[in-house]
């Protein structure tokens, strides 16, 4: 168990930097997602972390050692890849083993290890099958378990969950979450979902066109989103984003009509973006100042989307599962002004 | 790869399981196909079948170009084994053609690994180099073969025999293409997991390339075994003659004894059809187990 520091962390592949001044302090046993849109650096940082790339400036330490120029199996970590890595011609027993081929420990006390960390991992009755007898969710297993068994400072998931299905994904997402408070290691974790970030991180790491856009708690990064990616990015449906005029006194005028007043002091006559998740739109608000018919009715159960169309493009609101709105019925939209986000419309920065 | 293994295999496999072997053509095409296949067939076996009915005649026969022997003899196979010489360049060709197998499995698949999974300045270059060797065909190569065995005293020697085959520019090439069929992952899990790069090449990429790695070693021996330009300009003595060689030399006096070549040339297809038979269950095991994976 270690903590992990990035300092300035500057990746290029020829001419072309990918990741630009990355820092980042995981704390020890701390569980931190990296997510972002396909492309933006996490797997190269994870890859950098691990050893698999050379740094192009910047520093890693792990436990408060530099790394840089230590090889990837003297840096004290473990990786488990997107597509498992587990090898077709060895058994399970085997593959968790390999982990430890290079330690010099004794036989029987490796053949323990194996043991627990298949025990641990409900595994046990599976040691001498092939990879090819097992299910996507076991090969995942049998490759956190190669991992584990080195126990590393460090634990580095590149998007472990991605092949597997829906349900499974869901069940392997409780699962990792639960082994990491058993065995309190510090976790690394990338994905671009943003429900695994958000349902298994202590911190999400929010990247882009390898910048850094936010580090913070799922609660952080949910409710005081630093700017309009972000706060687009997480959640699902997606935030509205409603263009509008500051106003002298508070009040904001809306592209989509009318006037709403955030009871803020804003700076006047910029142009700012007003962020409102669906879920905080509501019909029946007393200050609805959104105006729209709906076009489209997505029922959830307890509750059902609606897509009304303004002025100004759609947008999606929340409405009682029990009696939506029909379609083509004109609502009007409101939402506390606790809930709204202000952007500045240039930069896309969060104005607080 | 391994998921286009499993959609093109399995089917056809069990159709052949569920409908057994083929069910009499039905219509003008099928019928078509099947003489072609049947002329091949024929085509293919008739030198063999042909060689043996040779070695089954008395040498006042051998001109009579009658597939079934009048008076069938095993006399032929009689004087071959008995004839010492038989013996030796039985034994010389085996070491030769299973030291350069095992040779050129070895150096091909580690050169080609290299090419295949490691960045370093000029690796096209020696890709290309290496693929340009195959454009030069062996007769031309013999000559400088030759002067250098010369000046380094491998003239009738085994190393002489052996050296231009010790590796192969078509198996590095085959090596390289089906190395990078093992995913790049599988290399980093091992890297992180403290291997160095020989025993990641050695324990993790090897087994993936079995089917690969059998199908060169059968190449490579036939083609050490049946090699005959480079082996007959190399050796002098009697004793080096590989059986090509040898089998030869059988009508090297006043007339070519055609009966004897052709029972010596019966009795070499033994060891290439053990060859093949072994290996040919690792090139099936391993497109199963490719099929499966994934
Ligand atoms: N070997 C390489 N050579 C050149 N560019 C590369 C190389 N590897 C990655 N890149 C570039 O670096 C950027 C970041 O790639 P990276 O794999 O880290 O993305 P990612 O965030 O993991 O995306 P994904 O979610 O699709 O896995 C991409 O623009 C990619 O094109
Ligand atoms: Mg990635």
């Amino acid at each position: 168990m270690a903590n992990l520091v990035l300092r300035d962390l500057v990746k290029s592949y020829d001419k072309t930097e990918v990741l630009h001044s990355i820092s980042l302090a995981v704390e020890d046993g701390e569980f931190v997602v990296f997510v972002g849109p396909s492309g933006c650096g996490k797997s190269t940082t994870l890859r950098l972390i691990a050893g698999l790339e050379e740094v192009t400036s910047g520093t890693i330490e792990i436990a408060g050692r530099v790394v840089n120029n230590l090889e990837p199996k003297d840096r004290d970590i473990a990786m488990v890849f997107q597509n498992y890595a587990i090898y077709p011609h060895m058994t399970v027993r085997k593959n968790i083993g390999f982990g430890l081929r290079s330690s010099k420990a004794p036989k029987a006390e490796k053949h323990k290890r194996i043991e627990s960390v298949a025990e641990l991992l409900g595994m046990t009755a599976y040691l001498d099958r092939k990879p090819s007898q097992l299910s996507g969710g076991q090969r995942q297993r049998v490759a956190i378990g190669r991992a584990m068994v080195r126990d590393p400072a460090v634990f580095l998931f590149d998007e472990p969950l991605s092949n597997l299905d829906a349900q499974l994904r869901t069940q392997m997402r409780l699962e990792i979450k639960k082994l990491h408070q058993r065995v309190g290691s510090t976790i690394v974790f990338v994905t671009h979902d943003q429900v695994e970030a958000m349902t298994m991180a202590d911190r999400i790491v929010i990247m882009k066109d390898g910048h850094i856009q936010q580090v913070g708690t799922p609660a952080e990064v949910y409710h005081q989103p630093a700017n309009t990616f972000v706060a687009r990015f997480i959640g699902a449906p997606a935030m509205n984003m409603i263009p509008g005029v500051a106003r002298p006194g508070g009040g904001v005028a809306l592209s989509t009509g009318g006037t709403l007043d955030l009871g803020r002091a804003l700076p006047e006559g910029r142009d700012i973006i007003l962020g409102i998740r669906p879920e905080d739109l509501h019909t029946g608000h007393d200050t609805a100042v959104i105006e729209g018919a709906v076009n489209l009715r997505e029922p959830l159960g307890h509750e059902t989307l609606i897509y009304v169309e303004t002025a100004n493009g759609d947008v999606i609101a929340k409405a009682d599962g029990r009696t939506p709105p029909e379609v083509g019925e004109v609502v009007h939209l409101g939402a506390a002004p606790e809930n709204i986000h202000v952007f500045d419309a240039a930069t896309g920065e969060a104005l607080r | 790869m391994a998921v286009t293994d499993e959609i093109a295999i399995k089917p056809s496999s069990e159709a052949l399981l569920r409908d057994g072997p083929g069910k009499p053509p039905r219509n003008m095409g099928q019928i078509l196909r099947f003489l072609l296949l049947f002329a091949g067939g024929v085509l293919m076996v008739m030198p063999i079948a042909f060689m043996i009915s040779t070695s089954l005649k008395w040498p006042h026969e051998v001109y009579n170009l009658n597939f079934i022997p009048e008076e069938p003899t095993l006399e032929n196979y009689t004087y071959v084994l008995e004839d010492g010489r038989f013996y030796w360049w039985f034994l010389n060709s085996i070491v030769i053609a299973v030291i350069t197998t095992i040779s050129s499995v070895l150096f091909d698949s580690l050169v080609g690994y290299t090419l295949c999974k490691f960045r370093f300045p000029g690796r096209y270059i020696v890709f290309i180099a290496i693929l340009s060797t195959l454009m030069i065909p062996t007769e031309m190569l013999v000559i400088p073969w030759y002067l250098m065995s010369q000046q380094f005293g491998w003239l009738d020697t085994y190393w002489g025999i052996m050296f231009p085959g010790l590796m192969t520019a078509f198996g590095t090439f085959l090596m390289k293409q089906f190395f990078e069929t093992v995913p790049d992952d599988f290399i980093e899990a091992a890297r992180i997991d403290g291997l160095n790069e020989l025993q990641i090449w050695w324990t993790v990429a090897m087994p993936l390339v079995r089917p690969a790695l059998a199908a060169l070693a059968i190449f490579v021996f036939l083609g050490n075994w049946t090699a005959f330009i480079w082996p007959l300009i190399v050796t002098n003595s009697v004793e080096m003659y590989t059986l090509p060689v040898g089998l030869s030399s059988f009508g090297d006096e006043a007339d070519v004894a055609w009966e004897l070549i052709m029972t010596g040339a019966a009795i070499s297809t033994i060891p290439t059809l053990i060859v093949f038979l072994i290996f040919q269950r690792f090139i099936i095991r391993g497109v199963v187990m490719a099929g499966l994976k994934g």
